[in-house]
């Protein structure tokens, strides 16, 4: 069924299918999207066990074109404290863009195509895609020049029979490996292949051409793997993987240390200290941050939502929800979100406030689901 | 045979002699999806016509309940707490909240009978 009032919302190229295909479509970041198809713990469960086709065409996807690699790599790191010089052709790795004062201005992916020297892909949030874009325009150096790719869809095909179902059509896709990527062929259409995704499973997000997407879609969605999934399971599905939610777990105020994802700064990049809010980042380092991002485990079966209080065992607001919910494969309320750093160890007996209903829970690592990841193996 | 009333805030009670059975409807159990938590009154809670009556969660957010009409609660759905799906499988059958004692049984005559309900939700969407 389609939500009443969608006319001023943006069309992903899948929209048609979507509608076709009973999806309860939503608005989201300017976007109509599909929140469900089946329902929301069907598509989560279908995605664990078998595998799902999302749409995530919102999502920003760009290119900084320059010289070559060196050239682009060093224009993003100036934002970005990824290690990324170094960055193999075919791998990608995750990291942030990065305000003066050390807060997140966007997490994203970047991509080094194995085929052209001088491109950087990279995959804003939907949400983010002119803030990320002025933000990057602002230290391209001259002849460098970032690219949004408003022609081209994003799907991910995510869950452990993805490779399977994909391999049917794309057989190289069984060579790539966790945060490797690739041009590549599916039945005919010329798509950029990466082994990632956001829901803690392996899987894969397919960049093609708009006018393709739709037949592409339907292709994988004719396998008998494959279902469609929407927002609202790939939501849960990143919860239980401990994914963190632009807007919801990590903002311009939020500092990469604080919200855990430290492992994300290349070590490199720690001793030269040479990015934008590196005094925060490095003093953080060092000292250890005021708040932490942390995981819930919850007692019950109410959920505690985003916006929660995080209360001591003495009743002192110690921090916040930022993400929760029900977690369909752990079979119980989760959540994520802050404490300030003398709670964060796990373990650590806390009370979720929301009006009136009280919550005990614990502090737990936020990474409620063991990823699905298919790694490289070593050497290989 | 019971009537049965429904409210503009998607809630149905059926009255069998002064004892209404309450629930959400079919409809508004699709529009929240799966439901994860449901939080019930308490047995000798007085509840107040349009007051808060309890919480549905579904994965997505969580949604009030209100009460279709004023009495004392006399008994609820404790299968509801170990299993909440059954909103979603019989919303208006085994998926009942509460049952409540009717205090002031014309508040009934502000309710929608099925057919003006279900003309109401047209008119929603």
């Amino acid at each position: 069924m389609a939500a009443a009032g969608n006319d001023n919302l943006k069309k992903t190229p899948l929209f048609a299918l979507h509608e076709r295909l009973g999806a309860r479509m939503v608005p989201f970041a300017g976007y109509a999207m599909p929140v469900q198809f089946d329902g929301i713990i069907a598509e989560h469960q279908h995605t664990r066990e078998s595998a799902s086709l999302f749409d995530v065409s919102h999502m920003g996807q760009a290119s900084i074109i320059g010289p070559d690699w060196q050239t682009v790599a060093a224009a993003m790191e100036r934002l970005n404290p990824a290690a990324l010089l170094k960055l193999k052709p075919g791998h990608m790795r995750y990291g942030f863009l990065l305000n003066d004062e050390g807060g997140i201005i966007d997490d994203l992916m970047v991509t080094r195509p194995p085929h052209e020297d001088g491109r950087l892909m990279v995959v804003f949030n939907a949400s983010r895609k002119e803030v990320d874009a002025e933000a990057l325009k602002a230290v391209l150096p001259e002849g460098v020049e970032l690219f949004m790719h408003e022609d081209r869809a994003l799907l991910a095909l995510q869950g452990p029979k993805a490779e399977a179902a994909l391999a049917r059509h794309c057989p190289e896709a069984a060579e790539l490996y966790f945060m490797e990527a690739m041009p590549a062929e599916i039945a005919g259409i010329d798509v950029f292949l990466s082994r990632s995704g956001y829901t803690g499973e392996d899987g894969f997000e397919i960049s093609v051409p708009a006018e393709r997407a739709e037949e592409l879609a339907e292709l994988l969605l004719n396998e008998p793997e494959v279902k469609p999934a929407g927002l609202g399971a790939r939501d849960t599905l990143r919860l239980e993987a401990g994914l963190c939610l632009y807007g919801n777990d990590i903002d311009e105020t939020t500092s990469p240390v604080e919200a855990a994802l430290t492992w994300a700064i290349g070590k490199r990049r720690r001793e030269a200290g040479d990015f934008s809010g590196a005094e925060r980042i490095l003093k953080e380092l060092e000292q250890g941050p005021a708040r932490k991002r942390v995981g819930f485990a919850i007692q019950g079966r109410a959920p505690a939502r985003a916006g929660a209080e995080v209360l001591s065992e003495t009743g002192e607001v110690i921090g916040q929800v930022t993400s929760g919910g029900f977690g369909p494969t752990v079979g119980a309320p989760i959540a994520m979100g802050y404490v300030q750093t003398e709670y964060a160890e796990k373990g650590t007996p806390v009370t979720l406030r929301a009006g009136r209903r009280e919550m005990a829970a614990s502090v737990a690592s936020p990474t409620f689901v063991k990823p699905g990841y298919k790694r490289r193996p070593k050497g290989g | 045979m019971a009537d049965i009333y429904y409210t503009k805030e998607h809630e149905w009670i059926s009255v069998d002699g002064e004892v209404g059975t309450v629930g959400i409807t079919k409809h508004a159990a699709e529009q929240l999806g799966d439901i994860v938590f449901v939080e019930l009154p308490e047995v000798g809670a007085q509840l107040e016509q349009g007051g808060e009556a309890g919480v549905v969660e579904s994965v997505k957010a969580a949604s009030d309940m209100y009460a279709p009409v004023s009495g004392e609660v006399v008994e609820v759905n404790e299968e509801l707490e170990g299993e909440p799906g059954k909103v979603n499988e019989d919303p208006e059958g085994a998926g009942w909240f509460f049952k409540v004692k009717l205090s002031n049984p014309d508040e009934l005559n502000e309710l929608m009978d099925k057919a003006a309900y279900e003309a109401f939700v047209a008119s929603e969407a």
